[in-house]
């Protein structure tokens, strides 16, 4: 590969990365923006966490400890992990799964990174100039009234949103027109099948935080009363506009995450993924009902006893479809041949993390019990598991799975497995013993506590350092990758995924001569012979 | 602390999961939570068990280098795993919505207190006595309790981990919750709303008594016999003033008491004012009104809430912080 060109060096200087339209540019260059924005939001982690180390002031004062959770929260809510996949991973495989040499509209994609980037600046500037300190809920009337700077961190969160539907625009248009020849919607690979049902809630549900955020803003500034009780307001239509939002953006997070899942289990088993269809229909499923069970994070806010029953019935149906794609993630591995590379063993912390979050998510629907466990720790471990436990996992595996195909390079394959121990150890002493002190009553962002819950939090915080370790040990052999990996071949995996039959790193245009015609499935693997 | 030393602790009593269940309806509660945490328990142990042993069982290994065979699906194993998670999650369902029904709807006999929180304090009204609002919510064991909540500024949650009930706590509507104590003793009251800088220290204080010591309680009229200064340290954390004064010299919220009485105040308005006993009360009863120079304007107005007597305490307490 070493002799031909590729995206990367097709063309030179920084203005060729900055005015690119290729959808690989745009996709790396997300990728580096977000993991920028994990490494600041995961520096506040380990602030706030030293700061628990006992029940008193160690080091913050109560309003800075205050700020940093909301910036810890803000940051790696609307600046990571929302685009995180979708934007980085999905901008630079989507075309290439789908036969395309780009997407639908390449300029309105670089649009995307910088409005993207825009809105980070005003996030930014939120933690300078006196930071916010509201929570990333920015619950009413404390946001309409605190004297921190609100109006900067949803200014730039309603930037964001934009970054975010152009993106989604995207991807939809790229999936309905840019298939290749003979690649109908059931050939598709399900990461397709989940950035295309992540796109969807993108679209239909961003404007309805743009516009709560615009009406708070409007609260602060020229004092028109929505949601402040004092102007005559009501703060809970703000928790209903905020989660009409927000509750579904946990699927925009999670539903690219079990894409990548499923882009990896069926490559490292050699295995047709088991219940294909049903994993497409039960992704388009997530989404939709997604948008009917905002009310379950106000079960104690006074919304009406049959509201409360009819979200807590929607969330246990949610919750059935994520149930099924566990099984058959599990299903397709019988019978394969079972390679335990890196991307493998994230995919295996994902299902055990993501069942325990899902196993929790069960506990946390019910509405006797989210009475007791409502705003305490176990609702923070249960969030930690789904969201990082799931998506990062995810996103971790689909990074080393696709690492080789971005760069060109391979990475080391005995640091990742000694980073993975890390990760997965340090990830459940933080958060495992955090169900426990929650549903001994320890309620969340508190900044003292009593003091007998110490070892718990003591527990938790000497994990939040391994899980660190573990982080900057990746961090370490991806940058080594980069300067000194062997060249990888197009298909070091063996997969049999259109994004492996092409140079690696691929060329400007993906497919050198004519778009691929596509006439088989999307995991298409041999049988043995026995 | 010393005053909050005599409040059972959450992590030694109970079992490892939850804290000691002291109301008619926390074992209700309790029993639900156990027998999810285990089919949890049995359920991640079982999908950890079957994906190790396929990773062994399906190693990749010279001999193994493709599938054995390809399986798209199986309709009877889908419909299993669909109907019998399905089942199990309405039997849930059910079960919760049951029991938050017993939870939210209080007997007709409940003894109704008032609640009110504000930042970052609570405090309890006794409809029907002569009582002055309590920093302490004191109830009769085995008697049902209504509390009609609301707010002064923010949203704020009550919590009573003990009893497993919870109910955020608004400015602009009355939000409700009932128990039925069963134990006499002294329980955790947490603020579980995020409210400020100080919304971890709004804690109060539940103490469940004998049906005479209560009656005997709430015809206590006020304290006359405690000396004022002593009086007034108590009262300054029992009112949560030592949310935002500090008696060291450091800067909180608002201004230290310590070395404050009989020095000049600058003051927003940019005059400046002796602080003597009229300056005290002024402030204590309309705070707005004497804003010190580079602190907010963010204290409740404590009229009504302290009687002639306690607003003497403090005064006389402040002065006591003078070296």
């Amino acid at each position: 590969m070493s002799s031909g060109t590729n995206y990367i060096n097709a063309t030179k200087g920084i203005k060729s990365w900055i005015f690119t339209v290729d959808h690989k540019r745009i996709g790396i260059m997300y990728l580096a923006f977000v993991l920028l924005a994990f490494f600041l939001g995961g520096m506040f982690a380990i602030l706030l966490r030293l700061e628990l180390l006992t029940p008193s002031a160690l080091y913050l004062t109560a309003k800075q400890y205050n700020q940093a959770f909301t910036l810890h929260g803000a940051i790696m809510v609307f600046l990571f992990i929302v685009p995180s996949i979708p934007a980085s991973l999905g901008n630079f495989f989507l075309p290439i799964q789908l036969g395309a040499i780009d997407v639908a509209f390449p300029k309105l994609n670089l649009a995307s990174l910088w409005i993207y980037v825009i809105g980070a600046v005003f996030c930014f500037y939120s933690i300078i100039g006196g930071s916010v300190d509201t929570g990333w809920t920015f619950y009413t009337p404390y946001s309409s009234s605190t004297d921190t700077s609100v109006i900067p961190m949803i200014m730039g969160v309603f930037i964001l949103g934009f970054s975010s539907i152009l993106t989604g625009i995207n991807f939809i248009v790229t999936v309905h027109k840019m298939r290749a020849p003979g690649l109908s919607w059931f050939k598709m690979p399900l990461f397709i099948w989940t950035l295309y049902s992540t796109a969807i809630i993108q679209v239909l549900a961003t404007p309805v935080l743009a516009i709560t955020v615009l009406l708070l803003m409007l609260e602060r500034t020229i004092g028109i009363g929505i949601f402040d009780p004092a102007l005559g307001g009501d703060p809970v239509l703000f928790q209903h506009f905020f989660w009409f939002y927000s509750h579904p953006a946990v699927y925009i997070m999670i539903l690219p995450a079990m894409g990548v899942i499923s882009e990896v289990v069926a490559t490292f088993c050699k295995k047709k993924l088991f219940g294909y269809e049903l994993m497409a229909y039960s992704s388009m499923a997530i989404a939709f009902i997604s948008f009917l069970v905002w009310g379950h994070h106000l079960y104690v806010s006074g919304q009406s006893p049959y509201a409360t029953m009819l979200f807590s019935l929607l969330t246990f149906l949610v919750g059935i479809p994520s149930g099924i794609k566990v099984f058959n993630w599990i299903a397709t591995m019988y019978t394969g041949s079972i390679d335990l590379k890196s991307p493998f063993l994230y995919f295996l912390s994902f299902i055990f993390l993501f069942t325990i979050g899902g196993f929790t998510g069960v506990v946390l629907g019910s509405l006797s019990l989210d009475i007791h466990l409502h705003d305490t720790y176990f609702v923070v471990a249960h969030f930690h598991y789904v969201m990082m436990g799931g998506t990062v996992m995810a996103f971790l595996a689909g990074l080393h799975y696709w690492w080789p195909k971005m760069f060109g390079k391979m990475y080391s394959e005995v640091a990742a497995r000694i980073a993975f121990i890390f990760v997965f150890v340090g990830f459940n002493m933080v958060f495992f013993i955090q169900f426990i002190m929650g549903s001994k009553g320890m309620p969340r962002r508190y900044y003292n506590y009593l003091p007998e819950f110490q070892p718990y939090h003591v527990v938790s915080t000497i994990g939040s350092w391994i899980l660190a370790v573990g982080f900057f040990i990746i961090l370490g052999y991806f940058i080594h990758s980069l300067m000194k990996g062997k060249q990888a071949p197009p298909n070091p995996w063996g997969s049999s995924a259109m994004e492996w039959k092409i140079a690696s790193p691929p060329t400007t245009f993906n497919f050198d001569e004519n778009l691929p015609y596509i006439d088989h499935g999307p995991y298409d693997y041999p049988k043995g012979n026995s | 602390m010393s005053e909050q030393d005599n409040i059972t602790s959450l992590v030694d009593y109970g079992t490892t999961w939850l804290p000691g269940s002291y109301s008619t309806l926390s074992d209700i509660v309790d029993v639900q939570f156990n027998a999810i945490l285990w089919l949890s328990v049995f359920g991640t142990i079982g999908i950890t068990l079957v994906t190790l042993y396929f990773c062994l069982k399906y190693k990749r290994t010279e001999k193994n280098q493709v599938a054995e065979k390809q399986i798209d699906h199986n309709l009877t194993v889908e419909v299993i795993w669909t109907v019998i998670p399905l089942i199990i999650v309405m039997v849930i369902f059910y079960w919760g919505f049951r029991d938050y029904l017993r939870l939210m709807v209080a007997p007709e006999d409940a003894m109704e207190i008032r609640v009110t929180g504000e930042k970052w304090r609570w405090y309890f009204e006794y409809p029907g006595t002569d009582k002055r609002p309590s920093d302490d919510l004191v109830v009769p064991v085995g008697q049902a309790v209504k509390l009609v909540m609301s707010s002064k500024d923010v949203l704020h949650s009550f919590f009573i981990p003990n009893f497993r009930v919870k109910r955020d706590v608004q400015p602009n509507r009355y939000s409700h919750l009932w128990f039925e104590a069963t134990k006499i003793g002294t329980f955790q009251i947490f603020c579980t709303e995020y409210c400020g800088a100080q919304h971890s220290n709004m804690q109060a204080k539940l103490i469940v008594m004998s049906r005479n010591d209560f009656e005997e309680w709430k015809e206590t009229g006020e304290d006359t016999e405690t000396p004022l200064p002593i009086l007034g340290k108590r009262l300054y954390k029992s009112k949560a003033c030592n949310a935002c004064h500090s008696i060291d010299g450091s800067r909180v919220i608002g201004p230290t008491w310590k070395n404050a009485y009989g020095t000049m105040r600058e003051l927003e308005s940019g005059d400046s004012v002796l602080i003597d006993d009229n300056y005290l009360r002024e402030s204590i009863v309309y705070p707005a009104n004497k804003i010190a120079k580079g602190y907010p304007n963010v204290m409740n107005s404590y009229a009504g809430l302290l009687s002639d007597r306690e607003i003497n305490a403090l005064i006389e307490y402040i002065k006591t912080l003078k070296e």
